[in-house]
């Protein structure tokens, strides 16, 4: 399959590309449409990229917005870093807003991860965001709440080592090669929802040809799972005092790739400048499923927050 | 100037320093050194490790001393505990009776704690110390800044300091270690707690099952008669 045979109705690659650099890595920035447009900020989830909102995108240049989203360090175009962290993703994310609007205030919408980084930043620095929609990005607590003590302690030592069993490998490790298929089947294993056409694109936009084969260039130190201090849950603490206009996005159906955050769990903390749409029959990549759904609902909910539709 | 072993860890040297050799008359295994936040490995072996008969050894992590300045920070604790795994596997063999003793100040007893927890059967005993970072930051999440410190090309790294410096340690999830070394340390209390200090998460750690309290000096005895 050569990459020009590869095509997904709507998908149009970004209108630029270029990189900035937040302290000392390279972020890679994709913006779709006119520059003279109002800004309208898209942030992707883990272990995607921002390209894979190309079929998304082009929806909202024709709703009149310049579209920017970046891939975070490690993912898609931007360095592979030495650490990652969700606060470094914070500031690289606070890096591509002082390049993009460093006085006034832009809408965002972010996805599964972004979703969850947008409330923590918009938290941190609300004078930087005029309206937030949140795309089945609220996380919620974890799975397991009656898992016995002992079990508990045995799941944590069972992580602990695999994941330092993994970081013993990072500083050799490649990504697996694959044809375009091959990597779309894949991939089609944690997005079981998306069609085979899409994740095939994906590979030629979020991937990279060499001698072997396709490989995706996310850093492969990237790994699901982990452990850490952090608790999902406490996401939510921040999500009620957000003062600018706030969408939240949930769907029924669960996927691995999601929280599977509940309605019930997020409604108690839904701002008062906010409101929460709940989606029947739709997956985690609920942009992805119905692009034209989502666009209409995201700018109108934008448009409503920031004076009217451009 | 010590022998320097580097060890890769991802993008990262690290440097491993070997201050010591065996002085025979006790055990074989080796004692890792892990300082704390801002410090680097000392030059030479400090007076009050001198009595541990296996060799001695001691790591720069990330940002620090001789190991390699990252740029753009992104440090947590559980990174820093890989730093320590990456010496554990140079430094364990079956050559001196398997496993080695962990010896922490300030954020590297926190990382100490961990990497007892973490690979429980090859830690032969945590003494953990004070010293800079031994607090860490709050217990839940509060309010927070996002901003890049200056950068200067000489360690510590300004990033390591701030993001270590109130890295969230939940005393639960602190505890979860013990729990882990207790459950997978052939000895019955691989945990010692010599510092005078205790945040939070080290009140909750000397109050579990496996854990003591006692000078450096009883701590090394103990670790160094034991099986």
């Amino acid at each position: 399959m050569s990459v020009s045979a590869v095509t997904y109705p709507g998908a149009l690659a970004p209108t630029r590309q270029y990189r900035i650099d937040a302290d000392g890595v390279q972020i890679a920035v994709h913006e779709w449409g006119d520059q003279a447009d109002p800004p309208l900020v898209l942030v992707h989830g883990g272990f995607d990229f921002a390209r894979t909102f190309d079929a998304f995108a082009p929806l909202l240049v024709e709703g009149g917005y310049r579209v920017i989203g970046w891939d975070q360090r490690g993912h898609g175009d931007s360095d592979h870093a030495a650490l990652y962290s969700f606060d470094a993703d914070l500031r690289d994310a606070v890096a591509v807003l002082d390049h993009l609007s460093p006085t006034r205030p832009v809408p965002v919408v972010g996805h599964s991860k972004g979703g969850a980084l947008m409330i923590q930043l918009a938290d941190a620095l609300p004078s930087r965001f005029s309206a937030v929609v949140n795309l089945d990005g609220i996380p919620s607590k974890r799975p397991f709440p009656d898992v016995a003590e002992h079990e508990r302690t045995k799941m944590l030592a069972g992580e602990v080592a695999g994941w330092l069993d993994h970081r013993r490998r990072t500083a050799t490790a490649r990504r697996k090669p694959g044809t375009i298929a091959e990597l779309a089947a894949r991939r089609g294993r944690v997005n079981p929802r998306l069609p085979t056409a899409w994740l095939e694109y994906l590979v030629t936009v979020g991937g990279i040809e060499s001698e072997d084969g396709w490989r995706w260039k996310l850093d492969p130190t990237m790994r699901f799972g982990g452990f850490g201090p952090w608790r999902p849950e406490w996401a939510l603490a921040r999500l009620p005092g957000l003062g600018m206009p706030f969408l939240g996005v949930l769907v029924t159906e669960t996927e691995e790739m999601g929280w599977g955050t509940l309605p019930h769990e997020v409604t108690p903390y839904i701002p008062v400048a906010g409101r929460l749409e709940i989606i029947d029959d739709a997956g985690h990549f609920v942009h992805i499923e119905r692009p034209h759904q989502i666009a209409e609902m995201v700018l109108d909910f934008v448009g409503d927050a920031t004076g009217g539709r451009p | 100037m010590t022998r320097i072993t580097r060890l890769e860890h991802n993008r990262v040297s690290l440097a491993l320093h070997h201050l010591r050799d065996p002085i025979g008359g006790g055990t074989e295994r080796p004692l890792l050194m892990l300082h704390g936040l801002g410090e680097s490995a000392p030059l030479r072996v400090p007076d009050w490790v001198a009595a541990w008969t296996g060799s001695i050894h001691a790591l720069d992590f990330t940002g620090h001393g001789h190991s390699t300045l990252p740029r753009g920070g992104g440090y947590t604790s559980e990174i820093l505990l890989a730093d320590a795994d990456a010496a554990l596997a140079a430094l364990d063999s079956p050559d001196h009776g398997g496993g080695i003793c962990v010896l922490g100040r300030g954020l590297g007893a926190y990382i100490a704690l961990q990497l007892a927890g973490g690979r429980a059967a090859q830690v032969h005993g945590a003494v953990l110390c004070d010293g800079p970072g031994l607090a860490g930051g709050p217990s839940e999440p509060t309010s927070q800044q996002f901003f890049a410190p200056p950068y200067l090309d000489s360690p510590p790294d300004r990033h390591a300091l701030v993001e270590l410096g109130r890295d969230l340690r939940p005393p639960d999830y602190a505890t979860a270690f013990v729990r882990l070394a207790v459950t997978g340390s052939p000895l019955d209390e691989p945990i010692t707690v010599t510092a005078a200090f205790r945040p939070p998460w080290l009140q909750a750690v000397v109050a579990e099952q496996g854990v003591v309290e006692a000078t450096i000096a009883a701590a090394l005895a103990t670790y160094t008669d034991g099986p």
